[in-house]
């Protein structure tokens, strides 16, 4: 697998990729994306990387652990429900902020702050789970 | 937001009104051990931190759940549904005296759990995430006993599955993998059924909130029709074997033993008992018609239950397999209760299943003791153990005391309340059972007695004679991690036994919750329910 042309092409086509998935989480409250399908992406992107470059320049890429990305992923997308406990409302209440930058409208919102969550839980999980097939592979 | 503005009136899609913060404890279980597990996850290489993390989070965890069960008890049957949607459509969670009082005994046999992992589980088994896996198993424990929703249940029960197999592979070993495999391949078999099961009442019903399909089937004509009489039957094999009764028990004495002994400890307390509440909301709360209907069934699946679990800890020599069908008799007993099925069988069943969770924890922490004494699980190496220390033996002999049923201790009460309620139905023959494996099970727990603790050493040593006792204790014996937990179990086995009011209060009233639900209905869906 590690040709010149795939060694070449893979930093440039993750790097893409990861964008993308960026892409796709943000476009996802209201039309077809979000967390879940963008978080594969990115994972496909480790993926790629570690077929082309090796498994250990992954690890130094992403700097924390798969699983310690999945155990933040699913604590922020936690938190994300609790914050309507501060309004008097039921658990996952989605709390809205939305103002104006420059004359755009920005909507944040907890239900974003969950989506994320979810995004870096399978970027971990998926991630986790290829990187340590690919590590079996070299061996 | 960016659309058309639209005046929508939210008072008919949403809860406008708001929520009391008391009403939070009912997602607090699964909140603090998700969180907790969370940051345990993020911690894993911190293997000095990890105990002291996990076990303030488990201990979070039984202040919470006692302080849900308390306001249970003052305020009825308690709802909250996620984002303030209206059920049905709004996914709900509800607490009720049933799953209120099994969600704190649940969170204390967990405490008790991580207390004594802190000897037990070695910095490996910290860094694979023991931890992590206990609070999440949790979260999923929590989250079933609390849901009204037939598929979130599910969710709950893939969520404890999957740190359950994790918990069951921690150290690597050739035989936990093949434990593992058993176990893994029979428990996608049952939650595939669940599955199945759960789309088809869904395909039936168009709701999965268990209130309003309750109200759905108690207005059909005939509610132990063919299609819904399908629909019980998955649910109870699928539940079964979750639970390991008799027909697919064969899992438990051969995936039991593999894993690290505290491991043990909560999948014998817990994990069947998920699947025997399960049963009981399933089958009680939404299916009534189909569990009459059913009745003859469950009770022959509760006797051969009985007696296998029973017969199959009389011929094991090795002491965690043998606790593996004491495990098994005692689902025999709470199915019993399911197949007699008024609100005394049922209450029965929901205090057997406390005494089991807790006397089944606590004699896996024995036998986790008494090797770590002796360095053998198997009763022909056995031996002396009276000598070496007769407090600890005396803690033994109250727990097979309670794990027989016999008086003062928890095991007798529940075992008199379904017994009576087995004859008081004319099911003789289910009584007669539960008696009959109370008794096989006191022989199996006084042949363990003798061998381990009475023979003065290994298989071979004559009466009357003694081996040397070393001198040296086990490191980890020392201090009250490994005490601390055994004791607060078996005091709790004693306290049922001497006290059994507060316990039968509970599970009558958890029992009448589900067999008389409309408190239940009313909390979910409103008054007009």
């Amino acid at each position: 697998m590690r040709t010149v042309i795939f060694r070449t092409i893979a930093p440039y086509l993750a790097a893409l990729m990861v964008l993308f998935s960026i892409f796709v989480l943000l476009r996802g409250h209201n039309e077809p994306g979000g967390g879940f399908i963008g978080g594969l992406i990115a994972a496909s992107a480790l993926a790629i990387f570690g077929i082309a470059c090796g498994v250990a320049s992954v690890r130094r890429a992403i700097v924390f652990h798969p699983m310690g990305i999945s155990g933040f992923g699913l604590f922020i997308g936690a938190l994300a429900g609790v914050l309507s406990f501060f309004n008097n409302q039921a658990f996952m209440t989605s709390q809205w902020l939305i103002f104006d930058f420059f004359g755009v409208e920005v909507p944040l919102s907890t239900p974003l702050v969950f989506d994320i969550g979810v995004y870096l839980v399978v970027v971990g999980a998926i991630g986790s789970i290829a990187l340590a097939l690919e590590e079996r592979e070299a061996d | 937001m960016a659309g058309p503005s639209v005046s929508v009136d939210y008072a008919d899609a949403m809860i406008t009104a708001p929520i009391a913060a008391g009403d939070w404890l009912i997602v607090a279980p699964s909140l603090i051990t998700m969180i907790g597990g969370a940051l345990c996850l993020m911690l894993r290489k911190n293997t000095d931190l990890q105990p002291k993390l996990g076990i303030a989070l488990l201990g979070a965890l039984v202040l919470a759940s006692l302080a849900l069960l308390i306001r249970v008890l003052d305020h009825g049957v308690i709802t909250m549904v996620m984002g303030n949607w209206l059920p049905p459509f709004g996914i709900a969670v509800t607490a009720d005296a049933l799953g209120a009082t099994l969600t704190f005994i649940g969170s204390v046999v967990a405490f008790c759990a991580g207390l004594f992992g802190m000897k037990t589980v070695n910095s490996s088994g910290r860094r694979y995430g023991f931890y992590p896996f206990l609070l999440l198993l949790m979260t999923g424990v929590c989250g079933s006993f609390l849901t009204a929703d037939v598929f979130n249940l599910y969710v709950w029960f893939e969520v404890l599955l999957i740190s359950s197999y994790g918990l069951l592979v921690l150290g690597n070993d050739r035989i936990q993998l093949d434990g593992a495999v058993k176990y893994g391949v029979l428990n996608l078999v049952g939650t595939n059924l669940f599955l199945i099961a759960t789309g088809l009442l869904y395909g039936i019903f168009g709701t999965l909130n268990m209130a309003d399909i309750a109200t759905k089937v108690a207005a059909l004509d005939n509610p132990a029709s063919g299609t819904l009489a399908t629909v019980a039957a998955l649910y109870f094999l699928a539940f079964a074997m979750k639970a390991a009764a008799f027909p697919v028990n064969f899992w438990l004495p051969a995936s039991y033993h593999t894993p690290n002994i505290v491991v043990s400890a909560v999948f014998a307390g817990l994990l069947t008992k998920v699947g025997v509440y399960a049963l009981i909301r399933i089958f009680v709360l939404i299916l009534p018609a189909s569990r009459e209907y059913m009745a003859d069934v469950i009770g022959l699946v509760a006797i051969l239950t009985l007696m296998t679990g029973a017969l199959g800890a009389l011929a094991q020599t090795e002491l965690r397999r043998l606790l593996g069908f004491l495990v098994i008799a005692g689902i025999g007993s709470m199915l019993a209760g399911l197949a007699v099925g008024s609100t005394l069988a049922i209450s029965g069943a929901i205090f057997y299943a406390v005494h089991s969770i807790i006397v089944m924890t606590a004699l896996y922490l024995a036998a986790g003791i008494m090797n770590m004494m002796e360095g053998s699980y198997n009763l022909r190496q056995l031996g002396g153990l009276y000598q070496r220390n007769v407090a600890f033996a005396g803690v033994f002999l109250v727990l097979a005391f309670a794990v027989s049923g016999l008086p003062p201790f928890s095991g007798f009460w529940p075992k008199v309340i379904l017994v009576d309620a087995a004859f008081g139905d004319e099911r003789f023959w289910l009584g007669a059972a539960i008696l009959v494996s109370g008794f096989l099970t006191t022989m199996a727990m006084g042949r363990v007695w003798i061998y381990a603790f009475w023979r003065g050493g290994p298989e071979g040593t004559a009466d009357g004679q003694s081996v040397a006792v070393t001198a040296s204790s086990p490191p980890e014996l020392a201090g009250g991690a490994v005490w601390l937990p055994l004791g607060v179990l078996t005091a709790l086995v004693v306290y049922f036994g001497i006290q059994p009011e507060w316990m039968i209060e509970l599970s009558t009233r958890g029992a009448s919750g589900v067999v008389d639900p409309l408190g239940y209905l009313r909390s979910v869906l409103g008054e007009q329910g």
